[in-house]
């Protein structure tokens, strides 16, 4: 058992601060939001220099080679600074799904690609009545010669507004619930019957509402007939990585937090030095440390061979971060004081963020809910 | 980052597992898994058991008569103790007096008590709180006074767990009333048969005698029993506090008591059907297991950082591990509580000895659990009450 970081790590846990530190302040954050593609392509082009976009994939492949814990390193910074660029749709979910479910030939054509920073990935999975569950996929693909053809409608796909290629969710047999029956389709995001709306999400970020009307993929991720094994280990990674993520975001707003009730005067003393706040800001750390410690679990269990073992995992993982970031985030909130309650003040910002990544791809009741169906993580005796 | 176990750790927790199978006595276990604690004897016993196979203080030094392990090693026992559920080593000897005594205590001290400690022929208790002296234990007032070769005290202790089965007490008393308070307070050891030492019971609201009064009334303590320096006791006090960093997150225990949880809930019919399968219910014992897990993994942390720094000053994470520890196992007695239903209600102290008012009314695995829940209030009380550590993590973490 060790926590340290080595001495690789440690390198790239700086460089990325470091870079982030330089780009990242509240301001220019802003000024990312409002440009066109709603983020930074020269903070993006910086990642690749940095082999952040080649982070998840073999050193033989053009990548970085690193596994979980480099992901977590990547995705707290990110938190910190709650950057608005398409990594974890490009790196984290569309690395997976490449690294996981692609033909040797697509990865060597595009695994360069990404790791360049060329090559924008969205992951189009949420449909009107799906919410939570990944298996719920009412848009189709049919076999068309040596092709599939695509209809549906996406929603919520997160950067599918900039991104070149889209991967998308569709049922080739089967009812809409069922398990089996689902593919992974690329699909080239500017081709025919591709019809996106881009938008801005509460957190900042941009997603798009995708309409699939006959669009042909460009490649088959995974088995098309048994693709849901395949979503859900790529999405469990995701998890782990969002984790990283929350625990970055809370430790930032934590430390907003504290040091303005350091230097924030009421009657006479600083707001730090009443009891009520103390306790509350304690509460917080609390939250956060469990937060942090449920974050390495993550780490550890994404790598876990057993779906089953692997899920339950991400389930346990949701809940306590997803709790642990609505405390944090309203607390920090309320501990400002109205302050916060404005938008040109960063605090609040963070809070969305850690609003909306408690809900990716199910939020802490949805994860309660499935854990305690499946048995939950301590065997009865 | 390595978050694992390794191999030799692995095979540790097997030899410590396999000797439990073998030694642990069936009544013993079977009393705690009914969720009562282990009788005297049951507690003696067992301890002499660990002692016989030299595991009877897994936090000691060799050269005082531990075995040496690492940290990981001791969370391993410890934990696998509590998983039994077997008792643990009797913490006044092994975790709180013993520990004060190898840091600051003459050789003559070390040789006359630690080897008793170990083997239990000497069950100590802990003669800290006053009745004015709770969360701000500086603040204390039993007198002691110089006389030639001794020392004569006066006063009240509280709450002192187990005084009734108690040989001797460690305890704070005031030496110099005119310093600050943290300044004139010493450590003293006392034989329980000193006359003068009066033990009153205090029964709990569960109707347990697990506390009591220990009042002192001219009592002839020879300077020889002082620790430390005179007036120095407070560094001994703070040393005990805060020598044990995860002994309260005890997740060991919680782990037992959810697998019991998930037993009697299974057995409790709600709704025509086993309660384990409500929906509400199963959520509630998930949302437990869950903080369970980011409790472990904390402890982790703090073994893993404290194993290689060089430095006392503890880690922030520490802080989480006495307020989610005493909140996991206060929901678990909740739970089972309410588990049992009806059945709870029987009256009777779970931990009496001759298993008071235990007519045979309810389930085996019904009775006392009410009287646990109550009973485990205590839990967020003592050690330094959880909004004490709120209170340390505000000035010591965040500064303010």
């Amino acid at each position: 058992m060790d926590f340290d970081l080595t001495e690789e790590q440690r390198l790239l846990q700086d460089s990325v601060a470091r870079l982030l530190g330089n780009k990242y302040g509240f301001e220019q954050r802003k000024g990312y939001m409002k440009s066109a593609d709603g983020w930074s392509r020269e903070v993006w082009s910086q990642y690749a220099e940095l082999g952040l976009l080649g982070l998840p994939f073999g050193e033989d492949e053009g990548g970085f080679g690193g596994g979980p814990v480099e992901t977590l390193i990547v995705a707290e910074q990110i938190g910190r600074y709650i950057t608005l660029e398409p990594w974890m749709s490009t790196v984290v979910i569309g690395g997976g799904f490449l690294r996981h479910g692609a033909s040797q030939e697509l990865r060597n054509e595009l695994v360069p690609q990404v790791a360049s920073g060329e090559m924008l990935l969205a992951f189009a999975q949420v449909e009107r009545q799906s919410r939570y569950d990944l298996f719920d996929v009412a848009t189709t693909a049919k076999k068309d010669g040596d092709g599939w053809v695509i209809n549906g409608r996406k929603g919520y796909v997160v950067h599918g507004d900039s991104a070149d290629r889209l991967i998308v969710t569709a049922r080739t047999a089967g009812d809409r619930r069922e398990r089996k029956g689902i593919g992974v389709f690329l699909v080239d995001a500017k081709g025919p019957g591709v019809e996106r709306r881009g938008y801005r999400t509460v957190d900042g970020q941009r997603a798009a509402e995708v309409e699939l009307s006959g669009a042909r993929a460009v490649a088959v991720l995974g088995n098309p007939e048994d693709g849901l094994p395949l979503v859900d280990q790529v999405v469990d990674e995701c998890i782990a990585a969002l984790a990283g993520e929350a625990v970055g975001a809370m430790q930032a707003v934590h430390d907003m937090t504290i040091d303005y009730m350091k230097t924030r005067q009421q009657f006479g003393r600083p707001i730090g030095s009443f009891q009520a706040l103390q306790h509350r800001a304690a509460d917080m750390l609390v939250a956060l440390e469990q937060s942090r410690s449920m974050s390495y679990f993550a780490a550890m269990s994404a790598a876990e061979r057993n779906p089953v073992e692997r899920r339950k995992a991400m389930a346990a993982v949701k809940v306590q971060i997803g709790r642990s970031a609505r405390f944090v985030g309203q607390q920090s909130v309320q501990l400002h004081g109205g302050i916060a309650m404005t938008i040109e003040y960063a605090a609040g910002h963070y809070f969305k963020r850690l609003t909306v990544n408690d809900a990716m791809f199910g939020d802490a009741d949805h994860y309660v809910r499935d854990l305690s169906e499946t048995g939950g993580l301590v065997a009865a005796a | 980052m390595d978050l694992r176990f390794t191999d030799e750790e692995i095979a540790f927790r097997q030899e410590v597992r396999d000797f439990i199978a073998k030694e642990l006595p069936a009544e013993t276990r079977e009393r705690m898994v009914a969720g009562r604690s282990p009788t005297k004897q049951q507690v003696v016993d067992w301890q002499r058991k660990l002692n016989a196979r030299g595991w009877a203080a897994p936090e000691w030094p060799k050269e005082a008569g531990g075995p040496g392990w690492t940290l990981a090693q001791r969370y391993i026992f410890r934990e696998e103790l509590q998983q039994a559920p077997a008792p643990s080593p009797l913490g006044f000897n092994i975790n709180m007096c013993g520990p004060v005594i190898i840091e600051f205590g003459t050789e003559e001290q070390k040789r006359k008590y630690l080897p008793r400690m170990l083997n239990l022929d000497d069950w100590w208790c802990q003669g800290f709180s006053e009745p004015g002296a709770g969360s701000d234990l500086a603040g204390l007032k039993t007198r002691a006074v110089r006389e030639g070769d001794h020392y004569v005290v006066n006063g009240q202790k509280t709450w002192t767990t187990l005084a009734q089965h108690a040989d001797w007490i460690f305890l704070l008393v005031r030496t110099d009333p005119a310093a600050k308070k943290q300044e004139g307070i010493s450590f003293l050891l006392c034989d329980m048969k000193t006359p003068g030492i009066t033990v009153r019971p205090i029964i709990t609201i569960e109707g347990g005698h697990e506390v009591n009064e220990v009042f002192f009334d001219d009592v002839k303590i020879p300077a020889e029993n002082l620790v430390g320096e005179e007036n120095r006791g407070w560094d001994c006090a703070k040393f005990l506090l805060g020598n044990e960093r995860f002994g309260q997150a005890r997740v060991g225990a919680s782990r037992e008591r959810i697998r019991r949880l998930k037993v009697i809930a299974q057995e409790s019919m709600d709704g025509g059907r086993p309660l384990m399968e409500d929906p509400d219910f199963r959520r509630k014992v998930t949302e437990i297991e869950v903080e369970l897990k980011a409790l472990e993994m904390t402890v982790m942390r703090v073994i893993a950082t404290e194993s290689k720094r060089k430095d006392k000053k503890p880690d922030p994470a520490t802080s989480v591990l006495k307020i989610k520890g005493t909140e996991i196992q206060q929901m678990c007695s909740e739970l089972l509580m309410k588990a049992a239903g009806p059945y709870a209600w029987a009256d009777g102290d779970p931990d009496e000895e001759d298993g008071s008012n235990e007519v045979d009314v309810a389930p085996d695995w019904a009775f006392g659990l009410a009287g646990v829940y109550f009973n485990w209030r205590k839990q967020s009380i003592y050690g330094g009450s959880n909004e004490i550590q709120r209170n340390i993590m505000a000035k010591a973490f965040l500064g303010l």
